[in-house]
Parts: structure tokens; sequence; C-alpha cells
């Protein structure tokens, strides 16, 4: 599904990302962990085009995509929450809705019912504006408004970021309806026992370079994550 | 001049400020920057108009529609030659290259036309009408409608197409809108292609109310329209056409009851007034801190 093959991304003078390559295969679910600026978003946004490796290539279902424009990643089938969630805030939750299905303009009202009914919070809010929304349903809105585009790959950046703990199952309890539906999804977190429990496999990142990788439960009971990542021997 | 005639002017001087000032606001709220040469963009369209209707003795129907096809041309390639390439340089070069094509299309128009002032055609006549005491100018009458055809249809625009939102959802956050497979590039494009439109009508009625036009006719027309903006808090649609009628209003009350030569003045302190209790403008909204 996705392959990133030896990238390299700097901010200016700084390297952030050094020599990252990690595949995401169809149906999987992958999760990078990392402390902060360990270099997980950067990477996410190499992906979808908002940021530019120096070096490699990035193949998505075999077409490569280093050079594609963000905003053509999506009608190929690629949907990015970003950390922040980053929703319209002066828009209303129906027309950020919309704004999802940008790149599709068919079955609008159909997909937008879907949503409704992965979150029927959003619903009773349809008409408010997004900004007067709870942080969890924010989150919500974000994660719905990405799968308006139907997306093959979904990438979310830190969905339980500042959610208390309830939210956080819920969010993660969503996406893993999203990956039975057939979603493939990469998955950043700071959560480190959520992420590994959700996925199929994962890599861990440190200062801008992958230095671990395995299976969701290898990591999970790997000495070295358990002390630096889930507080704890 | 009754004081209600007065009135009248000033809101017909007023919404051609705010038709200007919607191109500034516009532009400001989705391209981030300041396009100071948007006021000579009035300028060209009412040349254009002249040439047309004064030199090829084409009907003035063919000179509105010339006149705004040209704007719009115009507007799109030196967004394009101009500010494009400095899309991520900082907002003080994208300053200065827009007071550059300010001077530049003004030089231009010297060069074409000469420095003495053209006569603008009369493209349509309107009658004037009278109600009872009260004389209302055909000029008036015909840019207060059509400028409210205008900013109607505008709104619907924004608020109920595709198109609309997706302006919005680029003023609000670029990076999530491209996110969402909205071609920032482009809605950038639209927007001065709108912004454009509305300046050519502007300069139509601007040439009609005062019937010459030269090189730098443009300058302050623009200038005041983007105080206006300013004033109605810059981003905001609605802002921008509140402002551009309040300063209209505002700038002929003072022409006719304080002073002529004062009336700049007068407009301009109400805006550093307005801006010391409200920064933002009237109908300006806070920017809001990502969390």
């Amino acid at each position: 599904m996705l392959k990133v093959e030896n990238i390299n991304v700097y901010y200016g003078q700084i390297h952030a990302i050094k020599d990252v390559s990690f595949e995401v295969k169809p149906g999987e679910i992958v999760s990078l962990i990392g402390a902060n600026g360990a270099g997980k978003s950067t990477i996410l946004k190499t992906i979808s085009g908002l940021l530019r490796s120096k070096t490699g290539h990035i193949t998505f279902k075999g077409e490569d995509i280093s050079k594609t424009e963000a905003y053509k990643l999506v009608p190929k089938g690629l949907a990015h929450v970003p950390e922040g969630r980053r929703i319209f805030l002066q828009m209303t939750v129906k027309e950020n809705l919309e704004m999802g299905a940008y790149t599709k303009g068919e079955d609008m009202e159909k997909d937008i019912e879907s949503v409704y009914s992965h979150f029927p919070r959003l619903k009773e809010r349809q008409n408010q504006i997004a900004g007067t929304l709870s942080g969890g349903e924010q989150q919500m809105l974000a994660m719905g408004r990405a799968m308006m585009s139907h997306p093959d790959l979904l990438i979310l950046d830190e969905p339980s970021m500042g959610l208390a703990p309830i939210l956080v199952q819920g969010i993660f309890d969503i996406i893993k309806e999203f990956h039975k539906m057939g979603t493939t999804i990469l998955l950043v977190e700071q959560n480190a026992e959520m992420a590994l429990s959700i996925a199929d496999r994962a890599y861990v990142l440190e200062s801008g370079r992958i230095v671990l990788t395995g299976t969701g439960a290898e990591l999970k009971a790997s000495d070295a994550i358990k002390k630096a990542y889930l507080g704890g021997a | 001049m009754s004081f209600l005639s007065n009135f009248i002017s000033g809101l017909s001087l007023g919404s051609i400020y705010a038709l200007i000032a919607l191109g500034y606001t516009m532009v400001y709220g989705i391209a981030k920057m300041l396009n100071f040469a948007h006021g000579d963009v009035i300028m060209v369209g009412a040349f254009t108009v002249i040439v047309v209707v004064n030199s090829l003795g084409l009907p003035g129907v063919v000179g509105i529609l010339a006149s705004v096809l040209i704007c719009v041309l115009m507007g799109v390639t030196i967004e394009r030659i101009a500010y494009k390439p400095l899309r991520s340089s900082p907002p003080l070069s994208v300053l200065i290259t827009a007071i550059g094509v300010s001077y530049f299309l003004q030089s231009l128009a010297l060069l074409i036309f000469g420095s003495t002032q053209k006569s603008f055609p009369k493209v349509f006549t309107v009658a004037p009408v009278h109600l009872g005491e009260l004389t209302i100018k055909g000029e008036s009458i015909e840019t207060l409608a059509v400028t409210t055809v205008i900013m109607v249809g505008l709104t619907l625009f924004i608020n109920k197409t595709k198109m609309g939102k997706a302006m919005r959802a680029v003023s609000e956050d670029r990076e999530a809108a491209e996110l969402m497979g909205i071609s920032v590039n482009r809605t950038i494009t639209v927007t001065f292609a709108i912004g454009s439109a509305l300046a050519a009508v502007a300069g139509l009625f601007f040439g009609a109310t005062y019937g010459f036009i030269g090189p730098y006719s443009g300058a302050m027309p623009g200038i005041k329209a983007f105080v206006a903006a300013v004033f109605g808090g810059i981003g905001s649609i609605p802002g921008a056409m509140l402002g551009g009628i309040l300063l209209g209003i505002i700038e002929n009350l003072a022409k006719a009851y304080i002073s002529t030569e004062l009336s700049d003045a007068i407009v301009f302190g109400v805006l550093v007034l307005v801006l010391l209790v409200k920064p933002t403008g009237l109908l300006g909204k806070k920017i809001n801190e990502k969390v």
C-alpha cells in the first residue's frame, strides 16, 4: 500500500528525518511511536506532500508520490488527519464533512449519513459551528471528515492528543471499526500503550531515525520499550 | 442639498468603496497578502471602457464586458507572475512587490494615455428620481442596485457553493484545506478573478460618478477601500461591505457639513478611532490560536 524508502527531511539546517524507510501493507494497522520531537508528524507530512524529502522515494499503491502535490493525493485514496485535528473552526460540522468529500462530489448525503452512524453526536450538532465542539467531538469530526473521501489509507496523527482516557478508548474503537471496513491505517501516537495494542506492526522513532521495529505485541513486551514509553520496568 | 440626498450619494459612493474593499478583503483572507495594486485595477477597468466606447465606438455593454474580462485576466496574470513565486516568502516581500505592481500599472497607463484625464463615456443613463423635495441621481440608483445584487450574489456564493466553501476553508487553514484535496493555488486564482471583476465594476461606477479618469485615478479609491476593509475587519466579507458603505457616508456628510478639504482627514481619523477601540475592525474576528 505505502512504501517509504530512505527519506531525509530538513527544516532549514535541521536534519529532522534521517534515512527513514518503512512499509504499510494493505489491510494493516501500522503505528509509529516515539517521544515528542522524534519526527513522527514530519514523516506523515512528507507522505502527504506538505513537506518534501531530499532523497528517496515514497510509493503509494505502486505509484511514486514523492513529488505529488498534497491536494492530488486525496483522490488517489490517501487521507490524513493532521495533528491537532485542524478542523475548520468557523464552518459548521456539516460543512466540514462536505470539505472532506471535496474531490468526490457524488453520494455526499449518503456518506454524511454514514459518518453520522459512526458518530451520532456529530449528527446532533451538524449545524453547529465546529469551533463550539468539545475536544473529543472535534477529533470525531476530523476523523469523519477524512473518511468522507473513502480512503484506502487513513493516516492519523495523534488522535488521542489532549483527550480524557475514556474518550481515547472511544477513538481507538472507531479506528478498529474503520479498519474492519477495509481501511489500511497508519497511526502516529505518543500513547504507546494504545498504539501498540492496536497495531499489527510498529516502528519506534528516536531523533528522526527508526531504531526498532516489530509486531505490536513484540514491542509491547520489549524491555527497552517498557522503560522508555510505557512508564515502568 | 438636503441631508437625505447627501446621505444617498454617500451610500452610493460607499457601495463603490465596498466593491473594491471586497477584493482587498477576499485576497487578504485567502492569499494572506495585501494587494496594493488592487486600486489600479479600477483605473485599468475604467480606461478599457473609455477605449472601447469612445475610441472604438462600440456600445456601452461591450465596454462593460470588455472591462470585466480584461480586469479578470490582468488580476489572474499579476497573481501568477508577481505573487505566486513569493507564496512562501516573508509578507514584506509580497507587500513591496504589490506596491511595485501598482506603480507599474500607473506608469503603463501614463505611457499609453498620457497624464491628462480622459472623459468617461455615458454608458447607461438612468433618469434621476424625484421624491418631493428629494432628488436621487441616476448614477446613485444604478450603483446601489447593481452593488446590492453583487453583494447578495457574493454572499450566497461564499456560503452555499462548493467553491465558496473551499475558499472559506483555505482562508481558515491552508494546509488542512490542501489535505481535503482543495487546490490552494486554484482557489487563490479564483479569488483574484472575483476581486478583479468587482474592481472592474467599481471602475465603471467610479468613472460614471466622477466623469474623468487618469492614470492615478485608482490610487485614492484603492486606499479608501483598503481603509474600509480594515475598518470593517480585514478578511471579513460582511465587514468590507459595512466598512465601505459607512466610509462613503462619513466622507459625503463630512464634505457637506464640515469641510471638503478636511473630508479625507476625517475619514482616516474615524479609522484611527475605530482601531483604537476595536483593533480587529467592526466585524473582524480574533485570530484563533491553535491549541
